[in-house]
């Protein structure tokens, strides 16, 4: 199956940076054809009904997001989450160090639709190249005023500042990066209320991905009915789908939602040789394992739900049958303990218990009550924790010990000791859970 | 001490933002770039720039991984620990790098050059296993070129900052790229 490359149709071309290229490969088009022409509420049409879903992981439909800014809104900001730090993947990476302007116009685009002056790139501070990239992009199109006062000669303004994160996950997630924009610690906040509604300094903010704001540049110029053609009916559009691990050509590939994961791994080369394969994360690490039943599952938002996995980010990480699964949920787990944010106990405690009991584990000193304290603690993380992280943590560990149960025993049977209970029991009254 | 030079541009950078503390995570970084790492008299110095109480920097630079509160070396150098990398030999990768420097993760080489440190994901997983040394990305990196690369990263200016390259850095015309 070949590649159908929209949003990566240019990151070959020589000199995509620069916006004389840019321009001369129909660049700024769509923008200049759309601001002052036609109304915001026609973007925001356009793109609901395209079908157009988040592409940072959560996947709600864009469109709809947008149409909670409350009307006449006098300020209203855009923030363009790229601090892409889910493990496993690095497609916004691709884009803003290959085709920023793609993103600015689209910035542009969304901004004029929810009536934002003033927007944001939240970028995550390791990406040096694509930090400055961007600068330079943003720097070149305020000099050819497609950025400033009175763009394309219409009534509407537009800055936008590219803003350095410090190196934390939880600033992804979209309230803890508003903190961060405002020069505090990244941690959640309560919802409601909703960005939407009360977000960066308490106006109404709309936070989008990279890539989802990259699609409403050509979603615009050639129609809603062209995006939902493509992919599946819940899934429009196509998506880039990054694959790591163990595969024969790691990279970013962009295909039509609802491509089957077989398809995706063969495109990347497949298994490298000599190799099976043994189980995947889909969507970055927060999502459910799949394993070899999964091959033909396609790639969709509805067809992974429904298998209680995520498509989240696309970003498929696979493991032959040479991975330690028990070593990836340790690695996966001291992941997400230092990404906790502290702020909730159940989260920062949780993760930190589990990569307690995973080392443990992986050094064949477990035992069998171990792996019931994996699943209780797992569950109460992801019942009580205040944001999506600790879920996300959770995710991962549950489906893989389900999964790979003997191997985790397998290990934990190294211990003489293996089916000894600890000598103190904790009981969780208030949960109505006893270990 | 922060120099008059980058005060300026601190207090420009606060301009961009309707709200100028928003400008207190961008400081920082131009200001460890300047100084190496940012010691509790040069946070209380960012922290009279923004009017805000100096433990409110220290909360900012002790949460955020790129900010280091303690000295560090010349050069910094970031391996990727996570999944994606450690399927592709990412441990094996950073114990030989631990025996090249004689430093254990999160140390830094007795001549001061190199801080190694273990990281999580960098969002380069298709050059796993991968390395950064400063804003230098490496990958795949082979156990044979990690002599090059030390080479080629001690040639570099060191202390990365990633607003190294905005309007204001560069229009300051300071040493910051």
């Amino acid at each position: 199956m070949d590649e159908m490359r929209v949003l990566l149709a240019h990151i070959d071309t020589p000199n995509q940076t620069a916006i004389d290229t840019y321009i001369a490969g129909g660049g700024y088009k769509t923008a200049k054809n759309a601001i002052g022409k036609i109304t915001p509420e026609q973007i925001v049409t356009c793109v609901t009904k395209s079908g157009l879903r988040g592409r940072g992981g959560a996947g709600f439909v864009t469109g709809k997001k947008w149409s909670f800014i409350p009307k006449n809104s006098e300020i209203a900001y855009l923030v363009c989450n790229c601090d892409e730090s889910e493990p496993g993947t690095f497609k916004d990476r691709l884009l803003i160090e290959k085709d920023p302007h793609l993103l600015i116009e689209g910035m542009i685009l969304a901004s004029y639709a929810i009536g934002a002056k003033k927007a944001f790139i939240y970028c995550r501070g390791e990406y040096y190249e694509g930090m400055a990239t961007l600068q330079r992009a943003v720097q070149e199109a305020k000099q050819k005023g497609m950025l400033g006062e009175n763009i394309f000669g219409s009534s509407f303004s537009l800055d936008i500042v590219v803003h350095p994160g410090a190196g934390a996950y939880i600033a992804g997630e979209e309230t803890a990066q508003l903190n961060s924009l405002e020069g505090f610690r990244a941690t959640p906040r309560l919802k409601p209320p909703f960005p939407a509604i009360s977000g960066l300094y308490g106006k109404p903010t709309i936070i989008n991905n990279v890539e989802t704001l990259c699609n409403v540049v050509h979603i615009v110029d050639r129609g809603a009915e062209w995006f939902q053609s493509i992919g599946t009916p819940q899934s429009s559009g196509t998506k880039i789908f990054q694959i790591s691990g163990h595969i024969q050509n790691p990279g970013c590939y962009e295909f039509p939602m609802g491509i089957s994961l077989r398809s995706l791994l063969d495109a990347a080369g497949g298994i490298p040789q000599g190799r099976t394969f043994k189980a995947c994360y889909p969507g970055g690490s927060s999502s459910c394992i799949l394993t070899e039943q999964d091959l033909d599952i396609a790639m969709a938002f509805e067809t992974l739900e429904a298998r209680k996995s995520a498509l989240g980010t696309a970003s498929v990480i696979v493991m032959d049958d040479s991975a330690d699964m028990v070593k990836v949920s340790h690695r996966l787990m001291q992941f997400y303990q230092n990404e906790s944010c502290g702020k909730c106990t159940p989260c920062r405690e949780g993760t930190r218990w589990l990569v307690q009991i995973l080392a443990r584990i992986e050094a064949g000193k477990g035992t069998l009550y171990d792996l019931t304290m994996i699943d209780q603690i797992c569950d109460q993380m992801s019942e009580t924790s205040f944001c999506p992280l600790a879920v996300g943590a959770a995710f991962p560990i549950v489906s893989t010990l389900k999964e790979f149960r003997a191997e985790f025993e397998a290990r934990i049977r190294c211990n003489p000791t293996y089916e000894e209970e600890p000598k103190m029991k904790i009981s969780y009254p208030y949960l109505s859970k006893s270990v | 001490m922060i120099t008059e030079e980058t005060k300026q541009t601190i207090l420009k950078l606060q301009q961009q933002y309707p709200v100028k503390r928003s400008a207190l995570i961008p400081a920082l970084h131009i200001v460890q770039q300047e100084v190496g790492y940012l010691p509790v008299d040069v946070q209380e110095e960012v922290a009279e720039l923004f009017g805000i109480p100096a433990n409110e920097v220290n909360a900012i630079v002790t949460f955020y991984d790129l900010f280091y509160d303690k000295p560090v070396g010349k050069h910094h150098i970031h391996v990727c620990k996570n999944v994606s990398c450690m399927l592709r030999g990412s441990d094996e990768m950073l114990k030989k790098l631990c025996y090249k420097l004689q430093v254990e993760p999160g140390e830094t080489t007795a001549d001061g050059e190199f801080t190694l440190s273990a990281a999580e994901c960098l969002g380069a997983c298709d050059r796993a296993p991968m390395l950064l040394v400063d804003d230098q990305v490496f990958g795949p990196v082979h156990e044979k070129d990690l002599d090059e690369i030390l080479a080629k990263g001690k040639m570099g200016p060191g202390h990365a900052s990633p607003m190294g390259h905005s309007a204001l850095m560069e229009s300051a015309g300071g040493n910051h790229g």
